[in-house]
């Protein structure tokens, strides 16, 4: 296949051929719909007689999240994928990643919940991957893709992230990002690294004592408070620096509008077909799509919420980035939400409907 | 151009296949496409639809509240559809299994009795591409050597020898596709 | 009169290992796992394995092994050793990669990572510590204490109606296709270390030649949990753990190769 190949394929695929052209080095799933396409792919695709990339389907969840946390240990380039539940289960593991500084890619497809919930598509996690999730003062990277282009793209960035702050990251998309096929370029082949890279570039990993150095410990255990807090301080300066340098976001139609949409992953795509509904009647509605959930594009709302009338947070689930964009706005201008829940999708003429009801 | 497309039926149809080989003909004509199947269990004999769009701009979103076209292949999904058809849109459906007839005025309505014509022909399988090439006729949204082209790049090697039949049920399409109320 | 004084002028009839560090453990007087780092560290140094070893340390007692035993160390969570333990080894094929477990960690919170670790056939080996008794928490129930030991959360003993029966992971483990050396061993008296050794050495040379999954079980005595004196941990030991947990190997089928 040649690099540079447009390709008509689902998310979930695009996430699998990704992982296996930039040179990611182990990936270890246990199935859920709605993301069960990602290891198939790889288990289709053989990457082992390639890259060498190893492919493992694992006990559970937790056993996942632990396969990854043992081999980003030892500096290999490692993920795992899974839907909603699954990545509940998987909350124990990111948190003692996040502890040990440990960088990972963790691919979340949700699905509804609470519990068992629904396979088809939400965005109710966003509290869970933005928040903690698991114990412990910690964040994680967290992308949101709203293309299986990006999709694709940010396989790399997340390891590129997760690798230049020794940090977790984590692709948030949905069901309907996860099944849907759209036309998509994939990166071009990158070699895995060398494990004589590896040693150098990592030299925190646990490879073995080569050349006699001193043993590596990774770990996230220290029960001198006192250590434990500077311990955290540090972690807590990587992520003002993270805050500081890592924002990432879209703007579309902004420059004359009046209301502004936030929306992420697929509800920014609703948006802006509501956008082009609404501008059709004379509504002049932009969006601010987050490309980073976390670090939040906290100045950009809080820039725009001294622009316009009103903003409205559009998601999939029952408003939790509303919670961070009233943070960021400050009282500057009105704040609302909008969202479908167990699985429903907003479709574009509702989100005008809530546009105009709203303000 | 933007062609909206929603196609619905029971699983087994070859809906969402029918679909992929659309929007695959449209990313070979260098086209913008998405192809949103509604997923669930996978289940024989259950409902199943997918939206298809192909678009000379960027998509923006797969999920729509109205269609340019719907292909409605049971009375389930005629009753879900039919409301959700643009003014002035299309709606294609099999008389085969359906009961009540569409009755809006507002949009052009066409009538493709493909299940009827697949068993005629003996090539039930092709029932899915007899219904495409009933669209094509109606709304040339793709030349039919991308179809084709699409074929041979999505069905595996040993399928190829099918094509030719593929070709031949596309073309039953187009001829069987009349105007409803007009059979 | 200095040590240093005192090795100089007689015979060394006993050395700590190179790689086992030389500061204070924090594990109880008599307790058995000191005997097992050092037979680790001996084994991995005589293997000429220190540059090429990746070790996973449990919670539970043992979740400051690699303060002790100076190689590459990764720290689990409670029972997911063999998962971190399983990447490694496939990501590092030529590296020596072995667990040490307690029987908590083990066979009780970690037991769906030991059986599908073990019968993966990962490459590995992993080292389990059976002391019946949760040591690191205050002596509370595990999945091995004995019927009738009393333990702080069962207070007037273990009994099948109210915690069912102990549990025998490593004959379990012996059932699996998975495992090429399954082993039962003691450590609490000289002839029980060297079988001990051998064991272990066994095990790991067996995980180097891709052979498959190794179990090396340890019956220990948790004195302070079981609240004796080191001595008498280890009769109750012989009289009680051992009529339960049978010493010896459960399966070998490197030898046959």
């Amino acid at each position: 296949m040649a690099d540079q190949e447009i390709t008509l394929m689902k998310g979930n695929e695009a996430i699998a051929h990704a992982a296996i052209r930039c040179g990611c080095d182990g990936y270890f799933g246990y199935p859920i719909t709605p993301q069960s396409e990602v290891l198939e792919t790889l288990a289709a695709e053989k990457p082992w007689e390639t890259t060498g990339m190893v492919v493992l389907q694992a006990e559970s969840e937790v056993a996942s999240i632990n396969m990854v946390y043992g081999g980003a240990a030892t500096g290999k380039r490692v993920m795992t994928s899974s839907s909603s539940p699954g990545v509940s289960l998987m909350q124990e593991g990111i948190s003692y990643m996040a502890g040990a500084e440990l960088p990972a890619l963790i691919v979340n497809v949700m699905r509804g919940g609470p519990g068992l919930g629904t396979i088809q598509p939400s965005q109710s996690d966003y509290f869970q991957a933005c928040k903690g999730g698991g114990h412990g003062d910690y964040h994680l990277i967290v992308l949101a893709p709203a293309s299986v282009q990006e999709m694709a793209d940010f396989v790399d960035l997340a390891f590129e992230l997760a690798f230049r702050y020794r940090n977790p990251a984590m692709i948030m998309a949905d069901g309907a990002i996860g099944q849907m096929m759209e036309k998509v370029v994939l990166p071009p082949f990158k070699p895995r690294r060398t494990e004589e890279e590896i040693i150098r570039e990592c030299p925190w990993a646990t490879t073995g004592r080569v050349g006699m150095r001193k043993p590596n410990i990774i770990t996230s255990l220290e029960l001198r408070s006192e250590e434990m807090e500077v311990i955290n301080l540090r972690i807590q300066a990587k992520y003002r620096e993270i805050e500081e340098k890592e924002v990432r976001y879209e703007e579309f139609m902004l420059d004359d509008a009046e209301y502004a949409i936030v929306a992420f992953g697929s509800a920014a795509r609703i948006a802006k077909k509501s956008i082009e509904i609404a501008r059709a009647q004379g509504l002049k509605v932009g969006l601010l799509r987050p490309i980073t959930l976390w670090p939040f594009p906290s100045r950009e709302v809080a820039r725009l919420s001294q622009k316009v009338k009103g903003i409205l947070s559009l998601e999939i689930n029952a408003g939790q980035m509303v919670e961070d964009i009233m943070l960021a706005a400050g009282g500057n201008a009105p704040v609302r939400h909008f969202g479908r829940l167990g699985g429903i999708i907003p479709d574009p003429d509702e989100v005008v409907e809530a546009l105009r009801n709203m303000f | 151009m933007t062609e909206e497309i929603i196609i619905a039926g029971f699983g087994g149809q070859g809906v969402l296949s029918m679909g992929k080989i659309l929007a695959y003909a449209g990313l070979m004509e260098g086209k913008e496409v998405t192809w949103m199947p509604a997923y669930g269990p996978e289940q024989r004999g259950g409902t199943a639809n997918v939206t298809v769009i192909v678009s000379d701009d960027p998509v923006s979103s797969p999920i729509l509240s109205s269609y340019d076209t719907a292909i409605v292949l049971n009375q389930p999904s005629l009753e879900k559809f039919e409301p959700k058809v643009k003014k002035g849109g299309t709606l294609i459906y099999d008389g085969y299994g359906i009961n009540e007839p569409p009755t809006r005025k507002d949009i052009n309505v066409y009538r493709i009795d493909a299940m009827d014509a697949a068993a005629e022909m003996n090539l039930i399988k092709t029932f899915n591409m007899i219904v495409l090439g009933g669209l094509l006729k109606i709304h040339p949204v793709v030349k039919i050597d991308s179809v084709l082209a699409a074929l041979r790049k999505t069905l595996p090697e040993r399928h190829h020898h099918l094509i030719p039949k593929n070709e031949e049920a596309i073309r039953k399409g187009m001829e069987i596709i009349v105007k409803a109320g007009q059979d | 009169m200095t040590r240093e004084e005192i090795i100089e002028k007689g015979t060394v009839v006993a050395k700590k290992p190179d790689l086992l560090n030389d500061v204070p453990m924090h594990y109880c007087p008599g307790c058995s796992h000191g005997v097992v780092h050092k037979l680790v560290a001996e084994v991995i140094q005589e293997m000429g394995m220190t540059e090429k070893t990746i070790a996973i340390s449990p919670v539970g007692c043992a979740v400051f092994a690699y303060k002790y035993i100076d190689v590459d160390w990764q720290e689990a969570a409670h029972g997911r050793a063999p998962a971190l333990a399983t990447a490694a080894k496939r990501l590092w094929p030529d590296r020596l990669v072995f667990t040490y477990q307690g029987d908590g960690d083990l066979a009780c919170i970690g037991t769906a990572e030991t059986i599908h670790a073990l019968n993966r056939a990962e490459n590995i080996t992993i080292i389990f510590i059976n002391n019946a008794i949760y040591g690191m928490t205050g002596g509370q129930m595990a999945p091995t204490t004995l019927l009738g030991m009393k333990t702080a959360t069962c207070p007037y003993g273990r009994e099948v109606s109210l915690h069912g029966y102990p549990l025998k992971i490593t004959e379990i483990a012996a059932t699996l296709d998975g495992t090429c050396y399954v082993t039962r061993q003691s450590v609490h008296t000289v002839a029980a270390i060297n079988r001990a050794k051998k064991a272990i050495r066994k095990a790991f040379e067996y995980s180097m030649q891709g052979r498959g999954s190794n179990l090396v079980e340890i019956v220990s005595t948790c004195n302070s949990g079981w609240k004796m004196s080191p001595e008498k941990a280890n009769k109750w030991m012989e009289e009680n753990m051992f009529k339960f947990y049978q010493l010896g190997d459960l399966k070998d089928t490197g030898a046959a190769k």
